[in-house]
C-alpha cells in the first residue's frame, strides 16, 4: 500500500481517517495545524536520525547492543558499592509486567487506581515495619536523592543550614548531597571516620558549635560496617539536631530498626529488594519519618479512608505539602515516585516474609565471613576494619594493586570488588568486596584461589 | 469481576512461606551473636504468604487499575500514549537488566554507547548541544536545568540574579523547582488568549532575572506565538531561557527549542518517548543544553574517542555541578526511549506530532459544539474544555463529568488544571488512538452533557457506579491520616 506518510504500528489512523478528520476540523492539511509556529524556526528538513527499524530489526539490534555488555549471568559478581546481585523470584516480574501496573499513571483518580493506591499503602506499611518509623512516603528517585531530601527536611525543621555527613556514606550519595547543598546554600561538613566507624569525638566537637541541622549516617556503611548507633540520637537531640540514618531494607531483616535507635528520618536505596541492578537504575529510594515530621516529607503519600458508602479505600493524601497545590511553597518539587519499582519491592517482601528475609540475611553474613576468613588465610589480604561486624561488604587491604587483581579475576569470569584506591587513597590497596546470598561456596573458593594468585 | 482486595496483612498466616533458598553451604552465622546490640530483636510484621497468594493478591489489585493497555486515557499534560511491548522485552535482556553500574568500562560498551547515542539523538531532536540523562523524572530535570542556570551566573560572578520568571499557567512544579534550587519564582500573568503577557513580562526585566521557564505548548495546549520575542527579551536582560518540554509530543520533528533561542530544556522520556508511566514512575527527565551551559553538565559524562566509550568525571569537567542522582539515571527507562526513537526514525517522530495534533484538533472541533473550550484557534497536542457554563446551568461539575466518564469506560481527562480555567477539563488524546476511539469518547461526553441538562446534578453525585469504590472522603484522609496498616 502506497501512502504519503510514515506508517507505524503504533499509529492507527489511516489515510481515510486522516482525510475525514481534517474535513471535520475544516483544514486542508495537517501542516495547517502548525501554522502558528513562527515560519523562520519551523524545521525545513527532516531530523538527522538513524533510519527507522522494523520490529525484527530492532529486536536484533537491541540483542546485539546488549551483547556488548558482560552481564551477571555470565560473570560471578563480587561487586556491590550501592548495587547488589540479589536473587529476584520470578513472580516479581510476572506482576510488574502487567499492563495494569506498568501503563497506568499516578493515581489521581482513586476510583480507577485502587490497585496502585493499595499497593503503595502496603509498601508504606512494610517500610515502616522494617525501619521502625511511623510514616513512609510512596518512594523517592533513589537512595542518594532520598538522603538529599532528608537534609532538606532537617534544615526546614531546625531552621539551620549546616549538615554533617559521615565519611562512610556511599560516595554516590556524597556527590549528590554536595550538589543539592550547593544549590540550596547549605553547608556540608564531612566527618572523619576511625576504623571505618563514625568518629564520635569529631561529632561531639561539631555539635558544640550549636548550628548543626542533622547528621547523616549510613549503616551498613559504604564499607559494609554496621555502626553501633547507641547514644547517637540522644547526643544529636540534645544539640537540637536530627539523626538521619541511611540503610538497606534487606539488611533490616536482621538489623535493629533505626526507629528504635531514635532516628528522625530513615532513607536508603531499595534496589536490594526485588529490583535488578540494571546498570544503576531504575530502582527506588525509600524515606520514612517520625509522625512529627510527616507534613515536611516530600513526595506522594497514600492514606486509608472511606468512600461515600463507607467502604474502605485509599487516596493520595497530605497533598497540601505538594507542588501541584502549593506551587512555590511546596515542601519539594517532586511529583513522581518510582512506583513500579516499589510494586516489585512489595511483591519481593511479601514472598520473603520475615522468615525469608532473616534467612537471606544470615546467608549473607555467613558467606561474607567465610569469604573474608578464606582470603585473610592466604596471607595476601587483611580486613581493614576487623573490629566491627560487617553486612554483605567488607574492605580488604591487598598485597597487590587492586587493578591488577581485578583484571586477573575478570579474565576468569569473576567481577571483583570495587577498587577504592582512587576514592579512598588513605586506605592503600583497598578492595570493597560484596558477597550476596547468590554466591556459592564453590564460587567463593574459586575467587580466593585466583585472588591469591593460584590456578583456577 | 471487580471486588475489593483483602490487605496483605489480613491475608498473612504465621508459618506460611513464599520463597525457597538453597541450603547454606558454608558454616552458619547467627545474626544475633554476630551483630550483638545491633541485631534486630523483633521480627518485622511482613506478610507470611504462599507464592500463589502473593500472585493472586497483586493480580487482583491490578484489576482495580485503569491503564493504557486497557483503554483510552486522555489525561491532559501526561501524554498517555501506547507503550510498545518490544521495549519491555528489551529492558529484560540480561545484557541490560543484569549489568552492574560499576563494572569496568570495557565490559559495558553496549550500555555506554546506548547512553551516548540516545543523548545525541535527543540533542538533534531538540536542537541542543548536549543532553544529560541522569535526572530521574521531569521535576528532577527541571531542578537540574535550574542548577545549571544557577551555576552559569555564579561562574560569571553575576550573583544578583535570583529570580526565575514563571507564567501563571505553568505546572506547579515549575515554581516549586525554582524554590528548591534557591531561586525566587516570580509569576507573569497570561493575556486573554492564554499566552504570556509581553507587556507584563517587560516590566519584570532587570538585572536580577536569572531566567524564564516556559512550558510550550502551554498548559492550554497552545503554542506561544511570541516565543521568539520572549527569548529575545530574556537574553537582552541577561537571563537564560528554560524550555519545559513536558509537552514535547506536540513539537517533535516540527520545531526545535534550540532553534527558538532556548538555552536549556528537559524532556519527559515517559511522555513523548513512550516509556510507560508505571503508576507514577520510574520516568526519566533528560536535560539538554546549548554551548553556554555545556561546562556545567552533571557527571559522569559518557565520551567517545577512538572507538571506545568512557566515563568522564570532575577531572575532565571541573565546572560540573556534580551529580543529581547516583550512577547514570534510570537506565532501564533510557533503553525503552532509545528503542522507541530507533523504531520511528525522523519521519516517524514527525508523524507522532502530526497525528497527536490532528487527533487533538479533531476532538476539539467536535467537542466545542457541545462543550465550550477555553481558547479559540488551533490547539497543539491537547486542549482545555471549560465546564463553567455546564456547572452554572445544571450543577454538574467537572468532577461529576470525570466520574461519569469512568462509567462510560474512559479514564477521565485531567481536571481542574490549569488553574486559570475554573472548571478545566484538559484533554490529550495522543497519536496512538484511532478515529473510532476518539468518536466513542466524543459520543460519551456528549451523552453526559445531555444527561446533565435533562436530569440535573442529583444523578451524578454518586458516580461512578462501575468501580469498587466511589467518591472517597479525601478531607477525612488528610485530617486524620492513616498511612499504614493498623495491626
Amino acid at each position: 500500500m502506497e501512502v504519503s506518510y510514515f506508517m507505524s504500528q503504533y499509529i492507527p489512523n489511516t489515510e481515510a481517517d486522516r482525510r475525514a478528520m481534517l474535513d471535520a476540523i475544516g483544514v486542508a492539511s495537517i501542516d495547517e495545524l502548525f501554522s502558528d509556529i513562527p515560519a523562520q524556526v519551523r524545521l525545513a528538513k527532516a531530523l538527522d536520525l538513524p533510519e527507522a527499524l522494523s520490529e525484527p530489526e530492532l529486536a536484533r539490534h537491541l540483542r546485539e547492543l546488549s551483547g556488548k555488555n558482560r552481564n551477571l549471568d555470565e560473570l560471578t559478581c563480587f561487586l556491590g558499592a550501592g548495587s547488589y546481585d540479589h536473587f529476584i523470584p520470578a513472580a516479581v516480574d510476572t506482576i510488574i509486567s502487567r499492563g495494569e501496573f506498568a501503563t497506568s499513571y499516578t493515581p489521581y483518580q482513586p476510583e480507577v487506581a485502587q490497585g496502585t493506591l493499595q499497593a503503595i499503602f502496603e509498601y508504606q506499611t512494610m517500610v515502616c515495619e522494617l525501619t521502625g518509623m511511623e510514616v513512609s512516603n510512596a518512594s523517592m528517585y533513589d537512595g542518594a536523592t532520598a538522603a538529599a531530601e532528608a537534609m532538606v527536611i532537617a534544615a526546614a525543621e531546625t531552621r539551620r543550614e549546616r549538615l554533617l555527613v559521615a565519611c562512610s556514606v556511599n560516595p554516590e550519595t556524597l556527590r549528590v548531597l554536595g550538589t543539592y547543598c550547593w544549590s540550596r546554600g547549605y553547608e556540608l561538613t564531612v566527618l572523619p571516620c576511625k576504623n571505618g566507624l563514625l568518629d564520635r569525638a569529631a561529632l561531639t566537637a561539631e555539635l558544640a558549635k550549636g548550628d548543626v541541622a542533622a547528621l547523616l549516617l549510613q549503616t551498613p556503611s559504604f564499607f559494609g560496617v554496621v555502626e553501633d548507633l547507641t547514644g547517637v540520637a540522644d547526643e544529636l537531640h540534645a544539640a537540637k539536631a536530627l539523626l538521619i540514618v541511611s540503610t538497606d531494607l534487606l539488611a533490616l531483616g536482621c538489623l535493629k530498626a533505626p526507629g528504635e535507635l531514635g532516628a528522625d528520618v530513615v532513607v536508603g536505596d531499595g534496589q536490594s529488594v526485588g529490583n535488578s541492578v540494571s546498570f544503576g537504575g531504575p530502582a527506588f529510594g525509600f524515606m520514612a519519618v517520625t509522625k512529627k515530621l510527616m507534613r515536611k516529607m516530600p513526595g506522594r503519600i497514600v492514606g486509608q479512608t472511606k468512600d461515600a458508602q463507607g467502604r474502605t479505600c485509599y487516596v493520595l493524601t497530605l497533598q497540601a505539602r505538594e507542588q501541584h497545590i502549593r506551587r512555590e511553597k511546596a515542601t519539594s518539587n517532586i511529583c513522581s515516585n518510582q512506583n513500579l519499582c516499589i510494586v516489585a519491592a512489595s511483591v519481593y517482601l511479601s514472598l520473603m516474609g520475615p522468615q525469608g528475609l532473616r534467612e537471606i540475611d544470615e546467608q549473607i553474613l555467613a558467606k561474607t565471613v567465610y569469604a573474608v576468613d578464606a582470603l585473610v588465610k592466604t596471607g595476601k589480604f587483611r580486613a581493614a576494619f576487623a573490629g566491627a561486624p560487617a553486612f554483605r561488604e567488607v574492605v580488604l587491604i591487598c598485597d597487590e594493586p587492586v587493578a591488577s587483581l581485578n583484571a586477573r579475576l575478570l579474565e576468569a569470569g569473576i567481577l571483583g570488588g570495587l577498587d577504592l584506591s582512587k576514592s579512598h587513597p588513605e586506605l592503600g590497596n583497598a578492595w570493597l568486596l560484596a558477597v550476596t546470598e547468590q554466591r556459592t561456596k564453590e564460587e567463593i573458593d574459586r575467587l580466593v584461589s585466583i585472588a591469591a594468585g593460584g590456578d583456577r | 469481576m471487580l471486588r475489593s482486595v483483602e490487605s496483605l496483612f489480613e491475608a498473612s498466616r504465621p508459618g506460611r512461606i513464599g520463597y525457597s533458598l538453597p541450603k547454606l553451604d558454608v558454616p552458619a552465622v547467627s545474626a544475633q551473636n554476630f551483630l550483638g546490640v545491633m541485631a534486630r530483636a523483633q521480627a518485622p510484621r511482613l506478610p507470611e504468604m504462599a507464592e500463589v497468594d502473593v500472585v493472586r493478591h497483586f493480580t487482583r489489585l491490578s484489576h482495580l487499575n485503569f491503564s493504557v493497555d486497557e483503554g483510552f486515557y486522555p489525561l491532559g499534560s501526561c501524554t498517555m500514549k501506547y507503550n510498545p511491548k518490544i521495549n519491555e522485552a528489551a529492558v529484560r535482556l540480561p545484557g541490560f537488566a543484569r549489568v552492574h553500574p560499576l563494572q569496568p568500562e570495557s565490559s559495558v560498551q553496549g550500555a555506554l554507547s546506548l547512553i551516548y547515542d540516545l543523548s545525541a539523538m535527543l540533542a538533534e531532536i531538540t536542537g541542543m548541544s548536549a543532553v544529560t540523562l541522569q535526572p530521574a523524572a521531569g521535576a528532577h530535570g527541571e531542578q537540574t536545568g535550574l542548577m545549571l542556570i544557577k551555576k552559569y551566573h555564579e561562574d560569571r560572578g553575576d550573583l544578583k540574579r535570583t529570580k526565575i520568571i514563571v507564567p501563571d499557567s505553568a505546572h506547579g512544579t515549575n515554581p516549586a523547582s525554582a524554590t528548591v534550587t534557591g531561586f525566587e519564582p516570580v509569576a507573569v500573568p497570561s493575556d486573554k488568549d492564554g499566552m504570556v503577557d509581553l507587556n507584563e513580562l517587560a516590566k519584570l526585566m532587570d538585572d536580577t532575572v536569572a531566567g524564564l521557564m516556559l512550558t510550550n505548548p502551554n498548559t492550554l495546549g497552545i503554542f506561544e506565538k511570541n516565543i521568539l520575542e520572549l527569548t529575545d527579551m530574556i537574553h537582552k536582560a541577561g537571563g537564560l531561557c528554560y524550555y519545559d518540554g513536558a509537552n514535547a509530543n506536540a513539537i517533535v520533528g516540527q520545531v526545535r527549542p534550540g532553534d527558538m533561542g532556548f538555552d536549556v530544556l528537559h524532556l519527559n522520556l515517559h511522555k513523548t518517548f513512550s516509556t510507560p508511566h508505571g503508576g507514577g514512575g520510574p520516568g526519566a527527565g533528560a536535560v539538554g543544553v546549548n554551548e553556554k551551559l555545556l561546562p556545567y553538565l552533571p557527571m559522569p559524562i559518557v565520551a567517545y574517542k577512538n572507538g571506545v566509550y568512557t566515563l568522564e568525571t570532575k577531572t575532565e569537567h571541573p565546572k560540573s555541578i556534580g551529580s543529581v542522582r547516583s550512577f547514570y539515571g534510570n537506565f532501564g527507562v533510557l533503553v525503552r526511549a532509545y528503542a522507541y526513537i530507533r523504531s520511528l526514525g525522523a519521519d516517524g517522530l514527525k508523524e507522532v506530532s502530526d497525528i497527536a495534533v490532528l487527533n487533538a484538533n479533531y476532538l476539539a472541533a467536535k467537542i466545542r459544539k457541545f462543550y465550550p473550550l477555553a481558547v479559540t484557534g488551533f490547539c497543539k497536542h491537547e486542549f482545555v474544555a471549560d465546564g463553567s457554563e455546564l456547572k452554572h446551568e445544571t450543577g454538574v461539575s467537572t468532577m461529576d463529568v470525570a466520574k461519569a466518564l469512568i462509567d462510560a469506560g474512559y479514564h477521565p481527562p485531567t481536571t481542574y488544571f490549569p488553574l486559570i480555567v475554573h472548571e478545566a477539563l484538559m484533554i490529550e488524546p495522543t497519536e496512538t488512538e484511532s478515529k473510532e476511539t476518539l468518536d466513542g469518547f466524543i459520543d460519551a461526553l456528549q451523552k453526559i452533557v445531555e444527561e446533565a441538562k435533562a436530569k440535573g446534578a442529583e444523578e451524578f453525585h454518586s458516580k461512578p457506579h462501575s468501580t469498587v469504590i466511589a467518591r472517597p472522603d479525601e478531607t477525612e484522609a488528610a485530617r486524620h491520616p492513616v498511612l499504614r496498616w493498623q495491626f
